[in-house]
């Protein structure tokens, strides 16, 4: 087998002696073709009415060439959707410990409260009068999330998280920029989501690194050295991804500020703290929020997110267009047109339109379903549920900073131990046989074969207890050196796939047989 | 004909002032199966130390730095629709660009194949 | 509380085997200052799911929405139709509840659906490939525009007059940081758009020619003479596509030679959503696939040779390539893209045809009846489902007038150019198959009462 530098099987190696059936099929395991395969140009599960009689006015650019999509009736659309979701692992189906995602339960009165035709079927464009009360929803998010983090400033409008953070760095660039010393560099740990440096480098920033202490936290006195003239702030991730609070954030903060730069925070890991500790008292000036993480709106395979950035006075005036501002009973929309008069210095438009109305809803109710006595209990289980599985596996696998105290809301393990040639990837595959989604692998980088453990507070003390129980199985397998691991899983709808094939020569669309083959 | 190699794991053939450049038997094995190579057009100026090709394997990319000033005269074009030669003969076939060299004082300082196996062991 | 399975009992239990006395002693890296002694003060405490439904009904309650009333707003975000099929299969746990599918052993539903999701976009834009999604066409724009520096090596980025003023925004702000330049002047209330002074711009410091279509108004030009100069200086044309109903009857941007294609999902499948979320879609020629921003879906196989798919060409990402990723996204829209996908397979090659057939035929007799008001001139020659009127007064002010009267008319320039005082007067007026004969009659009618009141006031 042949494999990379994170000990990535990348061009697995054939299976033998599985049970063929007929359709290929493995009683509920239904396998499904594209829909490019079993549709058809002229197939449609949408009725019309007929085309009004007029003339064209298309200009003479009618289409003359067939799209090449093709159709399914209801049914056949039904099925296959039902089908492909079943091939996929969810929160719905069992505990997801994916570190540094805070993989929760999504509240289904989140997906109804927004369905409500006055959020789902409302323009942007709207007369304000006439969309009153989703302005208040978003006025209302936005007053929330100050009151939580403790910062009086907010911007509602990015649309994910790397995207609140480019926000955030925009925003201290222009305050910078204000007092005439935009500076060149900004500091990321190490240990940082990539997110924090390509976010830097594409607001046009230089990204160095900022060295951590051997106890997985950023190294005060070698960033006091680093600090000048130059550095712009710094990106820092608190409770930072090793899992382990930033003990001297504060200092940190005002170490940044008495040279003259502004820190940002990563709040990809609010969830911890959320309740019981505002990132205002730690001298933090911007931080986003994904709500979709700490605030429970659904992943949904990929997105949509939403990262909402709260500001310090220092970056307040900076925030982006537009926002939403209550002026008596009523509430009004700030856009490039008012702006002038009252908030010169925004750096301007990041997105079409007001942002993530349908994520701001949900996390909203999510919001004051838990009221502010709910979500410190939220902040807390958590942190009381990532204990309990670090405590209660510390004994078969290796935690790096276990000795150090106890973690935040994940636990981070790495590979030491296993038997030879066995790796997290063949761990973390073993698992999905076990019926669990894998833990993130392979992050943060400073832990050799990292592995990072993120129940979240929505799991109860038997779920934890199971998922130890298979965890401490597949760690036993990896140590006593268990070859039928490389080839796991073996259980899923797919056994491993091959990563090289599909890089090497990637097929990113559909073709017809006869097409791909001249393509060959 | 003499070759170099350098801490960034690049091997470097000189004769003359022409040199042929690759990465390393251990690069490669680091990286594991290289998906896709980028190798600079002929015609490119390089400055030692600067990025002069970029290979990539599933999960990392890694910048292939220039261990000496010059001029590209070829890019290994092969590498394009068979990148995998990277992996089965890296420091043959599997070279990603020839040049000519500006300063031959430059080459002081990389290391001979001895020191360079020495320099890997100790990794 | 409802979300927190854990109780009290269990609380102590996991305490023990910790071996912490207290909640407290697990926050102990937490400085003194910076712990809260309760919940914070100013915030209300938890609430019951009654009532939680209550005070959002309430709320939903102060918004006019667009199935209420006669409704012609367009301007980059539309009103279609969305088959109840597609938010039950969306609201599927597997769908909804799972993450990004970084482990495919357990996520083939989610690939194969992204698969499926990129090959619709590339067919419908006319380009090779397409990626498995952006968060709106705004930030897809943007994307494009730096993607097209990245392959130039140049920095003057020449956008249409035609363009969405919010994505002339974003790229301006963006471009203040990157020190990109951007060339844009707002557009005219002409029936021809600005194509012969984007040529006449086109020159060898060009990265890109951005143009929308149908425009902003709702024009519709043939870019093919854009695509040939843009090429002959080695630039690339970056389309934009806010109405991708419009390429159902339109031919489409890669056939008339764009290299970036890229647009705005949300027509099919997503739905108004008071501006988000929305999908950005993003499209180009194989041979810029490694400069793409965002995720990639590949079809591989697995150990035992089945068909399978992956995300691939991932050390573009950030999560790989760090600072020198094509783009600093992470999350993207999935459900969005699988709306929109289920939606496009619901409809197929014949019922987005019909669909946008439709969608023309009734935005032209909306056109022709509008016409006949007084005062009333429709700037367009060509157009697709939205079309710019010019009114004898301020499209604001009857805009607000006919709000008042429950009829949601268009979106008047104004508010999306405010400093433009030449374009004052120009209502943009969007018509879908959710519109019929009565609400153009309803709308033609009212126009014409209010503007005939206005002109009772105000005596020339």
């Amino acid at each position: 087998m042949s494999m990379n530098n994170q000990g990535r099987p990348t061009q697995p190696d054939m299976a033998e002696g599985t049970v063929k059936t007929f359709t290929g099929n493995r009683a509920l395991m239904l396998e499904e073709p594209l829909i490019f395969e079993i549709g058809a140009a002229e197939e449609t599960g949408v009725d019309f009415e007929d085309v009004p009689e007029t003339e064209s006015r298309l200009g003479g650019l009618e289409r003359n060439q067939p799209i090449g999509l093709v159709g399914l009736s209801e049914p056949e659309t039904v099925r296959h959707y039902t089908r492909l979701s079943r091939m996929n692992y969810a929160i719905d189906l069992g505990l997801f410990p994916l570190g540094s995602c805070t993989m929760k339960h999504n509240p289904r009165l989140n997906e109804r409260v927004a369905r409500m035709k006055g959020f789902a079927d409302i323009h942007p464009l709207q007369p304000v009068d006439s969309v009153q009360g989703a302005l208040e929803v978003i006025h209302d998010l936005g007053e929330w999330l100050c009151k939580l983090t403790g910062m009086p400033a907010v911007a509602m409008s990015p649309k994910a998280g790397a995207h609140g953070e480019l926000c955030g760095i925009l925003a201290i660039r222009s305050a910078l920029e204000a007092r005439g010393d935009a500076r060149e560099v900004i500091l990321v740990p190490e240990s940082a989501h990539g997110t924090n440096p390509a976010t830097a480098a594409f607001a046009g920033y230089r990204v160095e690194d900022i060295p951590a202490t051997p106890e997985g936290r950023v190294d005060l006195a070698a960033l006091e050295e680093r600090l000048g003239s130059d550095v712009a702030g710094v990106m820092i991730t608190n409770p930072n991804t090793c899992g382990l609070f930033e003990p001297d954030m504060k200092r940190i903060s005002d170490a940044v500020h008495a040279a003259g730069g502004l820190v940002y925070c990563d709040g990809a890991n609010f969830n911890a703290i959320v309740g019981r500790v505002r990132p205002g008292d730690l001298g933090i000036d911007a931080m986003h929020i994904n709500l979709h993480k700490t605030f429970s709106t659904p992943h949904g395979g990929g997105g949509p997110g939403s990262g909402p950035v709260v500001f310090s006075e220092a970056l307040a005036p900076y925030a982006p267009l537009p926002f939403v501002e209550k002026q008596g009973d009523h509430y009004v929309l700030i856009e490039e047109e008012t702006a002038e008069d009252h908030h010169a210095s925004s750096f301007g438009r990041m997105v079409a339109f007001h942002g993530q109305m349908g994520m701001f809803t949900r996390a909203l109710a999510y919001m004051m379903s838990h009221g502010a006595d709910g979500l410190k209990q939220v902040a807390e289980d958590a942190v009381l549920n990532a204990n309990y599985l670090l405590r209660s596996l510390e004994d078969v696998l290796d935690a790096p900073f276990g000795a150090s105290g106890p973690c935040m809301h994940e636990a981070l393990f790495s590979d030491k131990g296993f038997a030879e040639g066995f790796t997290t990837l063949d761990l973390a595959k073993a698992l999905i046989d076990e019926g669990y989604h894998p833990m993130t692998m392979y992050f943060p980088l400073v832990v050799h074969g990292a592995m990072l453990v993120e129940p979240t507070e929505t799991e109860s003390k038997d779920a934890l207890d199971q998922f130890i129980g298979a965890l401490r199985s597949v760690v036993e397998r990896a140590k006593a050196g268990d070859e039928t691991m490389h080839g796991a899983p073996v259980h899923a709808p797919r056994r491993r796939l091959d990563e090289t094939a599909a890089a090497r020569k990637p097929i990113l669309v559909w073709q017809e047989p006869e097409q791909a083959e001249a393509a060959e | 004909m003499a070759r170099y190699f350098t801490e960034e794991h690049e091997w470097i053939d000189v004769d003359g002032d022409h040199a042929t450049i690759g990465i390393t038997d251990y690069a490669q094995e680091q990286l594991g199966d290289i998906v896709f190579v980028e190798v600079p057009e002929s015609g490119a100026m390089l400055e030692k130390g600067g990025e002069a090709a970029v290979v990539e394997s599933v999960k990392a990319a890694s910048d292939v730095y220039a261990p000496v000033s010059g001029e590209v005269t070829e890019g290994n074009d092969a590498l394009v629709d068979e990148p995998a030669l990277v992996n089965s003969s890296p420091e043959e076939e599997g070279w990603f660009f020839r040049m000519t060299l500006s300063d031959a004082d430059e080459l002081e300082g990389l290391m001979d194949a001895k020191a360079y196996k020495a320099f890997v062991d100790s990794l | 509380m409802r979300y927190l399975p854990l109780e009290p009992s269990d609380r102590q239990a996991m305490l023990a085997k910790i071996g912490a006395p207290d909640i407290d002693a697990l926050f102990a890296d937490v400085p003194e200052e910076a712990r809260l002694d309760g919940p914070i003060r100013d915030l209300p405490n938890h609430a019951s799911e009654m009532a939680v439904d209550a005070a959002f009904r309430k709320m939903a309650r102060k918004n006019s929405a667009a199935a209420d009333m006669p409704f012609f707003l367009g301007c980059g975000a539309y009103r279609h139709h969305v088959a109840a099929s597609v938010d039950h299969l969306i609201q599927r746990g597997e769908f909804l509840t799972a993450y990004t599918p970084y482990q495919p052993e357990i996520a083939q539903g989610t690939l194969q659906m992204l698969f499926e999701f990129q090959t619709q976009v590339a067919r419908l834009f006319g380009t090779d490939v397409a990626n498995a999604s952006m968060y709106d066409g705004s930030t897809a724009c943007w994307e494009a525009i730096v993607m097209a520096r990245r392959i130039t090596k140049r920095g003057r980025a020449i956008l249409s007059s035609g363009l969405h003023p919010h994505y002339v925004s974003v790229a301006k702000t963006m471009a203040r940081f990157t020190r990109d330049q951007i060339v844009h002047s707002a557009p005219e209330l002409v029936a021809q758009g600005d194509t012969d002074s984007l040529l006449d711009q086109i020159d060898d410091d060009t990265s890109c020619v951005v143009v929308q279509y149908p425009d902003i108004l709702g024009r519709i030009a043939d870019m093919s003479a854009l695509a040939d100069k843009a090429h002959a200086h080695k630039a690339l044309l970056i389309a934009v596509v806010t109405e991708p109903v419009a390429l159902g009857a339109l031919t489409p941007p890669g056939e008339m030679g764009a290299d970036i294609v890229v647009g705005e999902g949300q027509s099919i499948g997503v739905g108004l959503n008071f501006g988000g979320p929305y999908v950005g879609l993003f499209g180009c020629n194989q041979k810029y696939v490694r400069q793409m921003p965002g995720r990639l879906c590949g079809e591989t196989v697995d150990a035992e040779g089945k068909r399978g798919y992956v995300l691939t060409l991932s050390t573009r990402e950030q999560h790989i390539r760090r600072e020198k990723a094509t783009s600093n996204i992470c999350t993207n829209s999935g459900l969005c893209a699988l709306a929109f996908s289920i939606h496009m397979t619901l409809l197929g090659e014949a019922g987005l045809r019909k669909l946008a057939a439709i969608n023309h035929a009734k935005a032209v007799r909306a056109a022709n009846r509008l016409a006949e008001i007084p005062g009333v001139e429709v700037v367009n020659d060509a157009f697709f489902n939205e079309f710019t009127v010019t009114l004898p007064e301020r499209a604001r002010r009857i805009v607000r007038t006919l709000a008042d009267q429950r009829i949601l008319a268009g979106v008047s320039l104004n508010r999306m150019y405010p400093d433009e005082e030449a374009l004052a007067h120009g209502l943009v007026v969007a018509v879908t198959e959710t519109t019929n004969d009565e609400d153009i009659e309803t709308l033609a009618e009212a126009l014409e009462a209010a503007l005939a009141s206005t002109r009772e006031e105000v005596p020339a």
